[in-house]
């Protein structure tokens, strides 16, 4: 097979004596859809963190776009095209919808701060430019009709969706979500399933999610991984993964 | 999929073609352009603000003649205040990185615009203890360039703390600034060749008028307001929020402080400049701590984050500090002679401060910013209160 768009070698990140990851090898190929599940602090946010600069990897490389961008700053690993989402919703609550998402759009404007004053330049054809793109992005997550509203007057469902419009403003090649759907209800869910499908084949979006609704995780993703205490335990497709006894045993325990 | 999808697919064409309008939402129609009615406000806007700067313009002229010296003496000093606190704010307020270098950098701007504009003569006269030190003894420039030079001189300043300080979190930012204010005074007192010591410089020509305040007033408040509303504000206001989250959509975190405090510290510099030269004499005990301890009170009570917030709660302190001196002076109340206390104006600062924030946390802006449309709705709400009150 061609090489992967992105990888991950024997990543590993310790907390001082605390592994909370070990050997995490990862491979994600142009358009996949790749979960990764784990029982609680089983390390995938750990994992989301090493791989977008947020922690340091103690060992081990993370190879995107066949650079190693192993230990590079979040600022960085996010212009290069991986862009990400957070378990506990991370919003700037005090802005509007708009302005969330045209912050993530910030590294691709091409006026100076002069400019800005002077309002000559650039400066008005990228702010326009840039308001156009994140309202079609709000309008894209169906969102549109509070983009002048506060981020945190938001209900918890469309937050998750606000993050993810502000991660795709930056038009990733590889987008992390760390529990996109954790506290939606089940309708939903299914919705944001769809939406996660139309990104897909429309876009040709690759995906990395973590997340522990089970139901919507076998049914979105082509390849998940599982990993436990740190350490990757199963690889495969859902079908492999559900029976997969390692696994099992993880979730439920050994009897 | 679509075929032969590059690496960064999502440009925005592609978006717009994925989300064919009327399938996803088909009760939204799009108003045209020309109807838009964003622009007509934007419109009535620009005439109002020219119209407010062109009334302000007339009431300086019509201050300049007739007004007695001191009210413009305090117009004077609410400018400086002014610019002050919308340059204290923009890294405070809007950036959420805790300063406490106002004075220090008000001192910088001061001593390089009094130390540039002396002439060669007056720095003879003036250095009795040592004689200036060559260059500076003979380099004498004009006002405007004075200015502009002591903006860039605590600029540069504010560049070199900033370097070391941001690129650690956390609130570094205060203790270093707190220190380099201590600095200065110290620099101040004892480099008696370039600062003439504690004597401080003496008989600067008092070129600062209410043209120069105001103007720099106006200039200092259009920039700020420029750059929060343009892409860096944003992310300036997204650093505020939440770092990790900024850096995590590709906002250099530094970078952006750094504008923050330079593009401030500039401000607080020329501010210093006019400060010397409207006060006409400066020593190293005039910019004290008490200083940035004001332009706190004054941002936190206009609203932390709020340019125009600054704005109003400045020209109350500066003004209204004026009027509390009646509480400093000693009175008569129903025959009992009160004698004056000196001081008690800061009590009652700090009183609206301790309420303030118990009752008004976000002060007297929050974090929103003046606009005519609200003014107008604030207006029209009047009437309206009054007739619900009669039924």
């Amino acid at each position: 097979m061609s090489e992967p768009l992105f990888r991950t070698q024997e990543l590993s990140v310790k907390f001082g004596g605390l592994a909370a990851l070990v050997g995490l090898d990862l491979e994600i190929h142009q358009g996949e859809i790749i979960g990764l599940i784990g029982p609680n602090g089983a390390g995938k946010t750990t994992a989301f963190n090493a791989i977008t600069g947020l922690a340091k990897p103690s060992d081990g490389k993370v190879i995107f776009q066949g650079q190693d961008v192993t230990g590079w700053t979040a600022t960085r690993i996010a212009r290069n095209g991986i862009a990400r989402t957070f378990q506990n919703i991370r919003l700037y609550t005090d802005l509007t919808l708009v302005e969330n998402v045209m912050v993530a759009g910030h590294s691709a404007i091409h006026y100076s701060f002069l400019e800005a004053i002077a309002g000559a330049g650039r400066f008005a054809y990228d702010e326009k430019k840039l308001r156009q793109k994140a309202e079609n992005l709000l309008e894209l997550m169906g969102l549109i009709n509070m983009a002048g509203e506060k981020a945190q007057s938001l209900p918890y469902g469309s937050q998750r969706k606000l993050e993810v419009a502000r991660a795709l403003a930056l038009n990733p090649s590889l987008l992390l979500l760390d529990e996109p759907v954790a506290g939606m209800n089940p309708v939903e869910t299914i919705e944001f399933g769809d939406l996660l499908g139309t990104l897909h084949s429309d876009l040709g979006l690759t995906v990395c999610l973590i997340d522990h609704d089970m139901g919507f995780v076998m049914d979105v993703c082509h390849k998940i991984k599982v990993i436990d205490h740190g350490i990757p335990i199963a690889w495969g497709v859902p079908d492999q993964i559900t029976n997969d006894e390692k696994v099992i045993a993880a979730y439920l325990g050994t009897g | 999929m679509t075929g032969g999808a590059s690496s960064t697919i999502i440009a925005d064409e592609t978006i717009l073609r994925a989300q064919p309008e009327s399938s996803r939402f088909p009760g939204r129609v799009r108003e045209p352009e020309g109807l838009c009615p964003l622009k007509n406000t934007a419109t009535r806007d620009r005439v109002l603000t020219a119209a407010a700067t062109a009334l302000a313009a007339a009431f300086l002229w019509y201050a300049d003649h007739h007004f007695s010296d001191y009210s413009i003496r305090i117009l004077n000093t609410v400018a400086i205040f002014i610019i002050l606190s919308v340059s204290y704010n923009l890294i405070n307020g809007v950036t959420g990185q805790f300063s406490l270098g106002p004075n220090a950098f008000l001192a910088v701007g001061a001593y390089a615009s009094a130390i540039l504009t002396l002439s060669p003569e007056e720095k003879i006269r003036t250095f009795i203890l040592q004689p200036m030190s060559w260059p500076l003894s003979e380099i004498s420039v004009s006002f405007p360039l004075s200015l502009i030079a002591a903006g860039l001189v605590t600029a540069l300043l504010a560049l070199l703390m900033a370097v070391p300080v941001f690129r650690v979190r956390g609130d570094y930012l205060a203790i270093v600034t707190l220190g380099f204010g201590e600095v200065v005074q110290l620099f101040a007192n004892n480099l008696i060749s370039i600062t003439n010591g504690p004597l401080g410089l003496k008989g600067l020509t008092p070129y600062t008028n209410l043209w120069w305040t105001w103007g720099i007033c106006f200039l200092t408040v259009f920039c700020t307001i420029r750059l929060v509303n343009s892409s860096y504000g944003r992310t300036m206001k997204a650093v505020r929020e939440d770092e990790t989250a900024a850096e995590a959509m590709g906002i250099d975190a530094f970078r952006t402080k750094t504008l923050a405090f330079v593009f401030s510290a500039f401000f607080q510099g020329v501010a210093g400049a006019l400060l010397a030269h409207l006060v006409t004499t400066i020593s190293p005990t005039l910019f004290g701590f008490l200083f940035t301890f004001n332009l706190l009170i004054i941002i936190v009570i206009g609203g932390l984050g709020s340019t125009t917030g600054s704005v109003i709660a400045a020209a109350l302190f500066a003004w209204g500090g004026e009027l509390l001196r009646v509480v400093e002076e000693p009175i008569t109340i129903f025959g009992y002679y009160i004698e004056g206390i000196p001081g008690m104006r800061m009590v009652i600062f700090s009183l609206i401060l301790i309420l303030v924030m118990l009752f008004a946390r976000s002060g007297i802006m929050g974090r929103n910013e003046f606009s005519w449309q609200a003014l107008i709705d604030w207006m029209r709400k009047i009437p309206r209160v009054g007739r619900g009150s009669h039924e």
